[in-house]
């Protein structure tokens, strides 16, 4: 059962497995160069295991600490979480043991798989979703931990690494632009980022940002839910 | 920041993402709905999200000796790119070597 299971689920975290290792290389790599042990994104990409988070992590520990804007900031980056849970909730029904691994480790890509993917009949759909998630994690782990030995071998000047992280958020932000055609969310983000960033200057912009975007959001949701009444 | 300190921090953000994860199904048990309020706040927020990152991302750019010059060039890249070509890794690739070469010798 388990090897019908595992055999089922390698071929759909191929695709990952290249970009993770990608990604996951640069994450160590960024984290090494900014004088880190590899043991920081190893445990790091192990046990957030959430890639975006995790270069956020990056800044935050060069920062003065402030573990309740982390806890924040944690809570608003992966707030789409929530929303893959509420997906998720049928799916996951009588997984047993596997069910608190399978939340774990639900991050975009193994949430992706799990939610649009279906195994062949015969497939255990528990053991097909644990096996996705698995290797996710092994591949994001794997590159992570990688990038970072690779920091002690090669050496050039690093300076500007940490663009990398800029260009993921810029390459998902036009990925999301192209693919719906309700541009406001994007753009609420965005314009209530840059005000309160004007307003409160880099250090304490983010929770007052993320208050307005919902605050806008709530607003704009009693709106339309009046002109679904008229 | 401490080893202590640092440690406190990943412990932190693991505890937010987590929370994240796990709260729906702590909320909705089976059988129960979430509210339209939450729904509706799961199809707009993750496009909000990656709008507040990237401006994160350039928080201190603005008031940098060269304001955001560097990044917007290379943002203004990357958007074309990643347009023409619709590659993820070679965007984020090239985008980051391009800034890098910026910031190393025309903006250092």
């Amino acid at each position: 059962m388990k090897t019908k299971a595992f055999k089922a689920a390698l071929p759909y975290t191929i695709p990952i497995c290249i970009g993770f290792l990608f990604l996951g290389m640069s994450y160590g790599f960024l984290m090494r160069s900014k004088g880190f042990s590899f043991v920081y994104p190893m445990l790091m990409s192990m046990f957030i295991f959430a890639g975006s988070m995790e270069f956020v992590t990056v800044e935050l520990l060069l920062s003065a600490f402030h573990p309740l804007h982390a806890f924040f900031l944690a809570l608003m980056v992966n707030a789409r979480h929530l929303f893959y849970g509420i997906s998720m909730l049928e799916k996951f029904k009588n997984t047993g043991w596997k069910k608190p691994y399978l939340i774990y480790g639900m991050c975009d890509e193994s949430f992706t798989i799990n939610c649009t993917a279906t195994p062949p009949p015969d497939v255990d759909k528990g053991w097909f979703m644990f096996f996705v998630t698995l290797l996710n994690q092994i591949y994001w782990v794997s590159g992570a931990t990688l990038g970072a030995l690779l920091g002690y071998i090669i050496h050039f000047d690093t300076t500007g690494i940490e663009f990398v992280m800029t260009a993921l958020f810029v390459v998902m932000f036009v990925n999301q632009w192209e693919e719906s055609k309700e541009h406001l969310p994007a753009l609420t983000g965005l314009g209530c980022s840059l005000l309160c960033l004007l307003i409160f200057g880099s250090q304490n912009f983010i929770l007052p940002a993320m208050a307005l975007i919902i605050l806008c959001f709530s607003v704009s949701k009693r709106k339309r839910d009046k002109g679904a009444v008229q | 920041m401490t080893t202590a300190q640092s440690v406190l921090t990943v412990l932190v953000v693991v505890l937010g993402t987590m929370a994240t994860r796990f709260l729906p199904f702590f909320i909705f048990p089976e059988g129960k709905t979430p509210p339209p309020y939450i729904t509706y706040l799961g199809t707009v927020l993750p496009y909000a999200v990656i709008g507040l990152l990237v401006v994160y991302c350039l928080k201190d750019a603005f008031t940098s000796g060269y304001f955001a010059i560097p990044e917007m060039i290379a943002i203004l890249f990357i958007v074309v790119l990643h347009k023409w070509k619709k590659n993820t890794l070679l965007s984020i690739g090239a985008g980051t070597v391009l800034y890098m070469f910026l910031v190393q010798t025309y903006f250092n």
